[in-house]
């Protein structure tokens, strides 16, 4: 359940961006989670609702984009969607690729006033 | 600035007035969600590189043979390396007691709840440990195939441990640990006569997850394959810088 601990880093974020900006209240966070983060997204929903309580993101519109996994092949240089890590490239068979897209796990913007 | 109250003096780039009247902003943040724990482990990184200290972080489910590997390990290099190990596990100092029994210096992490270390936590361990130059840290991780694969601790190298009493799909259903690691032990070998545990496969497996990953066959209780572990332990530790 180490979403709690990933909630927990949001809400640090927040508080620091929302303060650097000097605003008090956050209308939106909008939030990037790739499929191969690590990051469970139901375990990630009921680690949120607990942790946002009495927090600047209790009321926040939480946006999340979920991103896809793309890799490249080191051996034949193609591109392609990559559903698991341990998929071969669909062109050339091999295993040896290097995931380019799906490791994101960032905060990307807030909406403060 | 605006003219009715006075705002829009902040010349922030990163800040773009959305509704004025509403004074809605948005702030571009663009910061990882682990920002604060990948600092403090580069700053463990830059320490242990300042001491030339060879840190590992090992990772396991529970039961896969951490601690004997360890125990093992420190009695049989005992006058070759200088050692120092971090225990890491949510509950007692069981282990921590089975290192120090082997006169090596060592320090206990309780998790409480927690299911992994977190560089915060190394960052302290450390503190009080006065770690010697040109040393091995061990940093035994919480028992735990999933969370501690998310968490950087400053290590040189991660090393997954797996015995041949679990799944040989593991690699497969737990890719993102064998993904990060650079070395996976395949630990009780001697058991193998017993238990249907394909060997093959699950170094196939691991290649598909992680194509750069070492493998490395061993038995701590027979003691098959530790000259291998040895001697990949040996070439990590660099050489002492000569003032």
């Amino acid at each position: 359940m180490h979403e709690l601990s990933v909630v927990m880093s949001i809400i640090d974020i927040a508080q620091k961006e929302s303060s650097k900006a000097n605003a008090s209240i956050i209308d939106e966070i909008e939030i990037d989670i790739g499929c191969f983060s690590t990051v469970e997204i139901d375990a990630f929903e009921f680690a949120w609702q607990q942790a946002v309580k009495e927090t600047i993101l209790e009321t926040t519109v939480k946006k999340v984009n979920h991103i896809k996994g793309k890799a490249k092949c080191l051996n034949c240089s193609a591109e392609f969607a990559l559903e698991n890590i341990y998929d071969a490239c669909p062109v050339c068979g091999e295993h040896l690729i290097d995931i380019i897209e799906g490791k994101e796990l960032r905060v990307k913007s807030l909406i403060v006033s | 600035m605006c003219a009715t109250c006075g705002c829009g003096t902040d010349d922030s780039h990163d800040l773009k007035e959305l509704d004025h009247h509403h004074h809605k902003k948005i702030v571009d943040v663009e910061k990882d969600v682990l920002h604060e724990n990948n600092l403090l482990a580069q700053r463990n990184r830059g320490y242990f590189e300042a001491k030339n200290i060879l840190a590992l972080n090992l990772v396991s489910s529970p039961g896969s043979g951490k601690t004997s590997l360890l125990e093992r390990t420190l009695i049989d290099l005992k006058n070759e390396l200088d050692f120092a190990v971090i225990e890491g596990d949510q509950q007692t100092s069981n282990d921590a007691d089975r290192i120090h029994a082997t006169e090596t210096k060592v320090t206990q992490i309780n998790t409480g709840k927690g299911c992994h270390l977190d560089a915060h936590m190394v960052l302290h361990a450390v503190q009080g440990m006065k770690l010697t130059q040109n040393s091995i840290l061990f940093i035994e991780n919480v028992g735990n195939l999933i969370c501690p694969a998310m968490f950087d601790l400053g290590e040189k190298e991660r090393v997954v441990i797996i015995s041949v009493t679990e799944g040989d799909d593991k690699p497969l259903k737990y890719p993102d640990m064998f993904y990060s690691s650079t070395l996976c032990i395949i630990n009780k070998i001697d058991l193998l006569p017993y238990v249907p545990f394909d060997i093959e496969k699950v170094k196939a497996n691991a290649k598909k997850v992680n194509h750069k990953l070492e493998i490395i066959e061993l038995s701590c209780t027979s003691g098959e394959g530790l000259e291998l572990w040895y001697n990949w332990l040996k070439s990590k530790v660099l050489a002492p810088e000569i003032a």
